[in-house]
């Protein structure tokens, strides 16, 4: 709704927003639930505010890529259902899905959060690979986040399916106790630029209003692995420097919620 | 003998039998097939005399002459406007519908409204094809500035306005804003940010709870 931008950008200015949340809130409720399907190896789901989003851990024995012969892969996809917005058709994935699935899938890679060696079983024949699938319930905004969030908890819940010994076939349905080698977490924060205001964690309404976006990856160290700028807009270096620094703040505090929701 | 199948004020279903026999007759929302009547919607029923009638809960909002509805432009035609009217169908409106304002032959249209453009419009006419007709040519009706904009329930829209508008005046006094109602749902909201969002909020509620008693005290208490 054009109205509705037009007053997203006047209230940023007197950093207010159309919610009544300071820019730099994450919505409530931040609910995580893993382990929901029992068809796949990882599973989770996250919820924004009413942003909805699941993620899905497959693993299957594939032949490694010839030039890493001894690694496993993974491969991220996002799918935007038309259940989750009026503007998502079924089909091909657009754009928006595009950029989903591949920001979410190099703050992973790039971070080196899989121990690609661990995945292989024998080199140049056999590996594990790693296929997410990101399904959004609901699309209210800030998708980068939760579908971020979303597969770091499915890839840490995920456990190895039995394989036999003798054959080498993969039993799915019954699990092993051993884990994803994931030696870090990166989680992803992007930080919106309106009317020269920073905020994070936005509706959908303000995402149709913002002039810049930056989604800082970032590990548990607050090693940055993955950079992704969006919008017309330009972003001058004090700007990206405060962006950063404000996703890196935001992801200590998501990591947290995550942690919280793993314990219980 | 005439009987009444469902008691007053219960939720019906779409082909719920309603009453049995001659002496009713069916009313908004209703048919009759053979010797009873069946409800069209999901809503209340209600009876006046031997009339009954359902009250919808659920559902879209079909537009009717008379209604004061905000639509958003859409296209721009040889002269005048398509409009969203937030229903199944689309909305005409014409020039000489739109203004006072003399517009030359050759003018661009996008000068009065452009494309995007929210307006508050009342339905002059809806043919059996529901092709809708609007005018902006009478008081209070306007280019939309400002403020926000939200979607409700359009059934829900009876209660946000309240008995004698009590209820749209209640919260204007208490939020400081100028509220706009529509009949397809859409509700436009101008005033302080904070009274904005307050009035948003009391909407929200009056959308929840609209079928409990005593609303407008709750709102009241809501709004202090």
């Amino acid at each position: 709704m054009i109205i509705n931008k037009e007053t997203i950008a006047e209230l940023a200015k007197d950093n207010k927003r159309l919610d009544n949340r300071s820019l730099t809130d994450f919505r409530q409720p931040i609910k995580i639930e893993t382990d929901l399907s029992w068809t796949a190896e990882g599973s989770a789901r996250v919820q924004i505010g009413s942003t909805v989003v699941m993620a899905g851990v497959k693993l299957s024995l594939e032949k490694p890529y010839n030039d890493t012969p001894d690694e496993g892969g993974i491969m991220v996809n996002a799918e935007l259902t038309p259940l989750s917005s009026p503007e998502y058709e079924v089909g091909a994935p657009g754009i928006k899905a595009i950029e989903v699935s591949r920001v979410t899938d190099r703050g992973i890679r790039e971070a080196k959060a899989l121990d690609m060696k661990k995945l292989c079983i024998e080199p140049g024949e056999k590996a594990w690979f790693v296929t997410v699938d990101i399904v959004t319930i609901n699309d209210d905004g800030n998708l980068f986040d939760a579908s971020g969030l979303a597969v770091l908890a499915a890839l840490k819940s995920a456990r190895f399916p039995v394989v036999d010994p003798e054959t080498g076939s993969i039993d799915y349905k019954h699990k092993t106790d051993v884990a994803l080698p994931l030696t870090k977490e990166p989680l992803p924060v992007t930080v919106y630029k309106i009317n020269g205001r920073l905020l994070i964690d936005p509706t959908q309404e303000e995402e149709k209003a913002y002039d810049a976006r930056l989604t800082v990856a970032s590990d548990t160290k607050g090693t940055i692995s993955a950079l992704q700028k969006g919008g017309d807009a330009p972003l001058t270096i004090a700007e990206i420097s405060s962006m950063v620094e404000l996703a890196l703040e935001k992801a200590r505090f998501l990591r947290s919620e995550l942690n919280k929701f793993l314990a219980d | 003998m005439s009987q009444l199948l469902v008691e007053e004020r219960n939720i019906v279903v779409p082909g719920e039998a309603l009453a049995e026999g001659m002496d009713y007759l069916p009313g908004e929302n209703t048919y009759r097939t053979d010797q009873k009547i069946y409800s069209k919607v999901l809503g209340l029923l209600s009876t006046s005399a031997r009339v009954i009638k359902i009250t919808p809960l659920a559902g879209p909002y079909l537009p009717k002459p008379g209604d004061k509805i905000i639509g958003r432009v859409t296209d721009i035609l040889l002269s005048g406007w398509r409009m969203d009217t937030a229903t199944a169908y689309s909305a005409v409106l014409n020039v000489r519908d739109a203004t006072t304002r003399f517009i030359r032959k050759e003018e661009d249209l996008r000068k009065t409204l452009d494309i995007g453009d929210y307006v508050t419009v009342i339905i002059t006419n809806v043919t059996s094809q529901n092709l809708i007709d609007v005018t902006m040519k009478e008081p209070g009706l306007q280019k939309i500035t400002g403020g926000r904009i939200i979607r409700i329930n359009a059934h829900k829209v009876p209660r946000v306005i309240g008995k004698k508008a009590s209820m749209i005046t209640l919260i204007k006094e208490k939020t400081g804003c100028s509220i706009t109602v529509g009949q397809n749902g859409l509700v436009w909201i101008k005033g302080t940010p904070d009274g904005e969002f307050r009035a948003v909020e009391a909407i929200k509620v009056i959308e929840s709870k609209s079928h409990e008693e005593g609303l407008t005290e709750k709102i009241e208490q809501f709004l202090q």
